[in-house]
């Protein structure tokens, strides 16, 4: 059984199609890369997996449950987490706040409103924990405005992972920070339990080819070819359209 | 300001605190009035209990960053309710209170089904047409209401059976200042709580808190619903003391005031609501005293002033001030 499938899903806005019968599917612990040139329809996979988007036609399952029907927050609790390719975080709070916050929704906890927040003190340590492994310990009683982007990156990674993910979609979690930084992120990624499925969209083709089992490359909406790191690398149409011709990697 | 730490609850706990500074603010709004001000304890009493309305606003603005420009629907709801229920011949101010806050928060749950579905502009659009509505509910409805002539016959009992409303208002503003203490530690309980920091993080990014699993609409509902029902027992407090009820307090004036004077006093910090709330209406006490037409000229200047200096408000530029004043 996989861990997250989608069906024959397919989207347009207006008459520009975004996803073109796309059928993928993430076994458990899989690492699987998402690439394509910029506006391939990428991040709104992952809308659609999520549920931000709802499809045209197709569906979505996580393990044997059809989760087409459910809204995005329901997804959630049955294990489905996500990271935003644009900080999406709570500029006026701390780190610490927002993880904690996290993990009181995902304890059932967060609708309690005649107990003290510091009462919860299995959801407080448990998210110093997770910022201690991520590395942002050290400034999550920081606003998180005041914290440098590339640790804004970080916390995007540990809300995502605060919410216990059985399945974790990562839209470009390196995007904007320097080559040198983003190795020891992936690095971080990729030491995560094996049980959690990833998938990461990612256009530094180095990343990609370093932690990606498998790799599927999206064109203009459509799965243009699925495969390992070495059937994509030597595929010729993957080298003709994208590796080719587009300027990353 | 900030420093590493290495107990993540004492520091969640820290923030929480209650400081000399509190204790001393409660103390004196208890004994100023009584002591110096005997002849203002009318105004002490209505100051406190529209303070219990602005903590409610504070609640939904401040906190869970739903604007509304028709509160005063709620208060007016708590207002009326207790106030019928008097003039029926149930004048038990401590059961009639309750009754006005369980009234209005019942109305505020109706309405919260539509709040949570629409923001900006059309929120305050559905809060306005909301407090144009009752406003001629109230109107037509004249043989319950009183219409235009505001509701009459309202007769508060002994409070707790002993303490006579009088005219000098002794028990009027101990009882709602009493009051106005208990809304406050309940509001504090409820913005230092799991669900107070779930409404943070609503109102900074409600598509971040939907990909963490947070039901959004549900929180921001039970939310509306409190705050209503807080605003409704301001409403039905003030009409207990003062024994009247009028068209107004439903009205879109008495909404934007009760925004202005939180806006003024700072949002999101409880104080705020409390320190506009007294600023707002200590000067209008003393300038429409001077000359009752410009009074608004007036307010609309400070308004200005403290939205372009104190974006946190006059509480919010005290704290900065003193910050710097340590720093020195
Ligand atoms: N809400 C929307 N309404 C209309 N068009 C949209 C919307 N969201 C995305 N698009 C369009 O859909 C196409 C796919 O966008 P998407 O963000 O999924 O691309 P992507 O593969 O993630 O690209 P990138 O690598 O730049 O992040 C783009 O042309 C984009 O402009
Ligand atoms: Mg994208």
């Amino acid at each position: 059984m996989n861990a997250l499938e989608t069906h024959n899903l397919n989207k347009s806005f207006g008459s520009l199609v975004v996803a073109d019968d796309i059928s993928l599917s993430l076994p458990k612990g899989a690492r699987h890369a998402l690439i394509g040139p910029n506006g391939a329809g990428k991040t709104t996979l992952i809308n659609l997996m999520t549920g931000a988007l709802t499809p045209d036609s197709g569906t979505v399952h996580l393990g044997d449950v059809d989760i087409t029907g459910l809204e995005s927050n329901e997804r959630v609790k049955k294990g489905l987490g996500r990271t935003f390719q644009i900080n999406t975080l709570f500029p006026k709070l701390t780190p610490l706040e927002s993880t904690t916050m996290a993990i009181c929704e995902r304890m059932g906890v967060a609708g309690r409103w005649l107990s003290p927040l510091a009462n919860q003190s299995d959801a407080i340590d448990e998210a110093f924990e997770l910022l201690k492994q991520i590395g942002l310990a050290d400034d999550c009683t920081k606003i998180t405005t005041d914290l440098a982007y590339g640790q804004q990156r970080l916390l995007e990674i540990a809300l995502a992972l605060a919410t216990k993910p059985q399945v974790l979609l990562l839209d470009e979690p390196a995007a904007g920070i320097p080559k040198s930084e983003s190795a020891a992120l992936f690095e971080a990624i990729a030491a995560l339990p094996e049980e959690i499925s990833v998938l990461f969209i990612e256009h530094d083709m180095n990343l990609v080819f370093t932690f990606a089992s498998r790799i599927t490359v999206l064109v203009q909406g459509k799965v243009l070819v699925e495969g390992t790191p070495d059937e994509i690398a030597h595929d010729p149409l993957v080298r003709e359209v994208y590796l080719g011709g587009a300027d990353h990697g | 300001m900030q420093q590493q730490i290495t107990d993540p609850q004492k520091w969640m706990r820290q923030k929480t605190r209650i400081s000399p500074i509190e204790i001393a603010f409660w103390l004196s709004v208890l004994a100023v009035p009584y002591i110096f001000f005997p002849n203002y304890l009318a105004l002490a009493n209505q100051i406190a209990a529209t303070a219990i309305f602005c903590i409610s606003l504070d609640l939904i603005i401040g906190y869970a960053g739903i604007i509304s420009l028709g509160h005063a629907a709620f208060f007016g709801l708590g207002a009326y309710a207790a106030g019928i229920l008097s003039q029926k011949g149930w004048g038990e101010p401590i059961t009639g209170a309750l009754f006005g806050a369980i009234f209005a928060g019942f109305g505020g749950w109706i309405v919260s089904f539509m709040i949570v579905r629409v923001q900006h502009l059309a929120l305050l659009m559905i809060t306005l047409g909301l407090g144009f509505l009752l406003v001629e509910l109230a109107n037509t409805l004249d043989w319950l209401t009183g219409g235009s002539d505001g509701l009459v016959g309202i007769d508060t009992w002994n409070l707790f059976g002993v303490f006579k409303f009088t005219f000098w208002g002794h028990t009027a503003y101990g009882y709602t200042l009493g009051a106005t203490f208990l809304v406050f530690l309940l509001a504090r309980r409820l913005v230092n709580s799991p669900f107070g920091l779930a409404l943070e993080t609503i109102r900074e990014n409600p598509q971040r808190t939907t990909a963490l699993g947070v039901p959004n609409r549900a929180r921001l509902q039970k939310v509306f619903t409190i705050s209503a029902a807080i605003a409704g027992l301001a409403g039905a407090i003030l009409t207990q003391t003062t024994e009247t009820v009028s068209l107004d307090s439903l009205g879109f004036q008495h909404s934007a005031d009760i925004a202005v004077m939180l806006i003024l006093g700072g949002t999101g910090r409880l104080y705020g609501a409390i320190l506009g709330t007294i600023i707002f209406m200590v000067a209008r006490d003393q300038l429409s005293g001077m000359n009752p037409q410009y009074w608004y000229f007036w307010i609309g200047l400070l308004l200005m002033i403290v939205v372009l200096f104190m974006p946190r408000g006059i509480l919010g530029g005290l704290e900065k001030l003193m910050e710097k004043v340590r720093g020195l």
